[in-house]
């Protein structure tokens, strides 16, 4: 094995090979085949990096922003971007390029819940759906019905109202109304694989329903989720930057970028730096999630 | 059972009967989807007012009122009755076009929402007009270079499209377009000046003045008009190019196509009337769909433009916590949003020839 680390060649021809002698080395392998595939799009690759920047960037907010993004200076108001604040400062004297570095924790905080609690809801009911068929699946299917005829926005306004306005009443109305698609996409998967031989296979064998379900339908989903997942963070983010810039998402002095630009938008003609800020950081991170998401369909989703 | 006699030709098929009877099934169908969604749709607006923390009994008397008052508006709006029974009447009163009492400007939800929703209408058709305008053609591009650097950008557009928050974009064009350039008229319909000119028929403000004959009214209206549709057309480019290109890929992979080729048309008459003709038909449901799409969009477009649609109306009772007003604005949205996707099943199939 030593040889192997020393060497870059003979790692690639070790992850390449078509005869692996352990499962691990056939999936590294299958993972390195699917990375080089991906690398061959550079599109891909900068939505990768841009992920990976965000990640970065929340990671050491402290060290990269250079003030405190609450601290309010009022003598400081409204200046316009120079080198002592990159991107100016809001209408409180606070730096918005500080605030837009920890505005990375915010929005990241809120996709994570998100799609914590959208991914497994989705792939139980899609699962369930597609793998038992018959009343279960026209019952759920009716209800996924129900939620795509809404329009997400609209309905997740409607969640907030009744809820309350607050960052953690926006990631419960968000999820509420993602995960359909999720459900949609998992049934579609299962009705494809629940008549594979190998389920037979297991069924054989005497698996429970819900061994199959869990352990052999699930994972055999989770590729095609990801791939959803990672375009579906793009809609997120704009979702959650718009129930902020209304005020209902996450309330001040949270550096949410929605509210950020919300909060630009009265000076929009004298200081445009307030609200253009925030929104081209929305826009490159969003956009950031969309080319991953198609890059990694195109490796990931092949069928 | 081999026959000697002459082989009978074989029957027509009954065409005549089962085209009726074929449509009444899938009018049945269509018709019982759309009632388990409305359904649906109610059973949600009917469960949010009652998960609220806001008291309705507290929206109507007041947080000072007695407490034989606040029981008698209580047994009033029925809430002692049980939760089926308050949804029944729930429907009855839906279906009866009562939608309740905006608390903000008391007056009947309904009639609140017949007076913005033409300006919503207005913004929207505009802004898929200009997304098909820009959209189809984009995508054609892209397909006839499949791969090529047209296509590449084409896809980016498309993915920046997907990326860009609409009340951010607003906000950027109000600034370069309005402040900077002086290109486009600012927020609202009209200006003041010709707010009075123009008396409301169809509550479409172009249209109303059109008919009376006021063509600097129209001109102002459409300055007006212009940006904020042109916002929400951007927002439908990204689909509706991405959805033709796939489908005139497919299109153009056909046999049909080799042989129009085969018998010499030009490249501009098979992809623009072979392919083309062809692709419109799904096309037809991914218009209705983004169409629907601008609806939603228009939400937040409206409250960055001062424009007095549905959106805004949506928006002002959110944060007034008007919530007669919001689940009535929530369940007209929805309602047009079923109406849509019928409408364009429907069209769908009228489209297709071999559903016909």
């Amino acid at each position: 094995m030593s040889d192997h680390a020393t060497s870059p060649v003979s790692w690639h021809s070790w992850l390449t090979t078509t005869s692996p002698e352990s499962r691990r080395q056939a999936k590294l392998g299958q993972l390195y085949r699917q990375w080089l595939a991906f690398k061959k799009n550079p599109a891909a690759v900068v939505g990768l990096v841009i992920v990976l920047a965000l990640l970065l960037l929340a990671a050491f907010a402290p060290l990269i922003a250079q003030y405190d993004p609450l601290a309010q200076a009022l003598d400081q108001r409204l200046l316009a971007p120079s080198a002592k604040h990159w991107f100016g400062t809001d209408a409180l004297g606070r730096d918005i390029f500080s605030r837009i570095v920890y505005g990375t924790r915010v929005t990241l905080v809120i996709v994570m819940l998100v799609v914590i609690t959208v991914g497994p809801l989705g792939l139980l009911i899609g699962c369930a759906a597609g793998y038992f068929g018959g009343w279960i699946d026209t019952v759920l299917m009716r209800i996924t019905d129900v939620f795509l005829a809404f329009p997400r926005l609209v309905l997740a306004l409607a969640f907030v109202a009744a809820l309350g306005p607050g960052l953690e009443n926006a990631v419960i109305a968000i999820a509420f109304t993602a995960w359909p698609p999720y459900a949609r996409v998992a049934r579609a998967e299962t009705m494809i694989i629940r008549n594979a031989d190998y389920i037979s296979a297991m069924r054989l064998q005497g698996a429970s329903q819900m061994r199959i379900v869990l352990k052999h339908i699930v994972p055999m989903c989770v590729p095609s989720l990801i791939v959803r997942t990672t375009y579906d963070m793009a809609g997120i983010i704009i979702i959650a930057a718009g129930l902020g810039f209304l005020g209902l998402g996450a309330q001040p002095p949270i550096p949410e970028w929605g509210a950020m630009i919300s909060t630009g938008r009265e000076q929009i003609f004298d200081q445009w730096w307030v609200a253009t800020f925030p929104g081209i950081a929305i826009c490159v991170v969003a956009l950031g999630f969309n080319l991953l998401g198609d890059g990694l369909r195109d490796v990931l989703d092949a069928r | 059972m081999v026959s000697i006699t002459a082989p009978t030709p074989p029957a027509p098929p009954p065409r005549a009967k089962s085209g009726v009877v074929r449509w009444a099934k899938i009018l049945g169908r269509e018709l019982t989807t759309v009632a388990i969604t409305i359904f649906g749709l109610l059973l949600v607006t009917f469960l949010i007012a009652r998960v609220m923390p806001i008291d309705p009994v507290l929206a109507v008397v007041g947080d000072r009122a007695p407490a034989d008052v606040y029981d008698k508006a209580r047994l009033a709006l029925g809430l002692d009755k049980p939760y089926w029974q308050q949804f029944a009447t729930y429907i009855g009163k839906v279906f009866t076009g009562d939608l309740g009492t905006s608390v903000l400007t008391s007056q009947k939800v309904t009639d609140d929402i017949k007076t913005v929703f033409p300006a919503t209408l207005e913004l929207a058709t505009l802004g898929t007009l200009i997304g098909v305008a820009l959209g189809v053609p984009l995508g054609i591009l892209a397909a006839v270079n499949q791969g090529r650097w047209i296509d590449q950008i084409a896809r980016v557009i498309g993915l920046i499209g997907y990326s860009i928050p609409v009340f951010w974009l607003g906000l950027m064009g109000l600034l370069l377009f309005y402040a900077k350039l002086g290109w486009v008229a600012g927020p609202g319909r009209l200006s003041i000046a010709f707010e009075d000119f123009v008396t409301p028929i169809t509550g479409i403000v172009m249209l109303d003045a059109a008919m009376q004959g006021e063509w600097e009214a129209v001109r102002d209206a459409f300055w007006h008009l212009i940006l904020p549709a042109s916002v929400l057309g951007l927002l439908s480019v990204a689909y509706i190019s991405r959805m033709t290109r796939s489908f005139m890929i497919t299109e153009l992979q056909q046999q049909y196509v080799v042989a129009a080729r085969v018998k010499g048309l030009s490249e501009w008459r098979v992809v623009c009337g072979h392919a083309l003709g062809n692709a419109l038909v799904p096309l037809v449901t991914v218009i209705a769909l983004s169409y629907m799409h601008l609806l939603e969009g228009s939400v937040l477009t409206e409250t960055i433009f001062a424009w007095p649609g549905l959106g805004r109306y949506l928006t002002n009772a959110l944060l007034n916590a008007d919530m007669n007003a919001v689940l009535g604005a929530t369940l007209v949205v929805g309602a047009v949003f079923i109406a849509v996707n019928l409408f364009s099943d429907i069209l769908g199939r009228l489209a297709d020839p071999r559903a016909r």
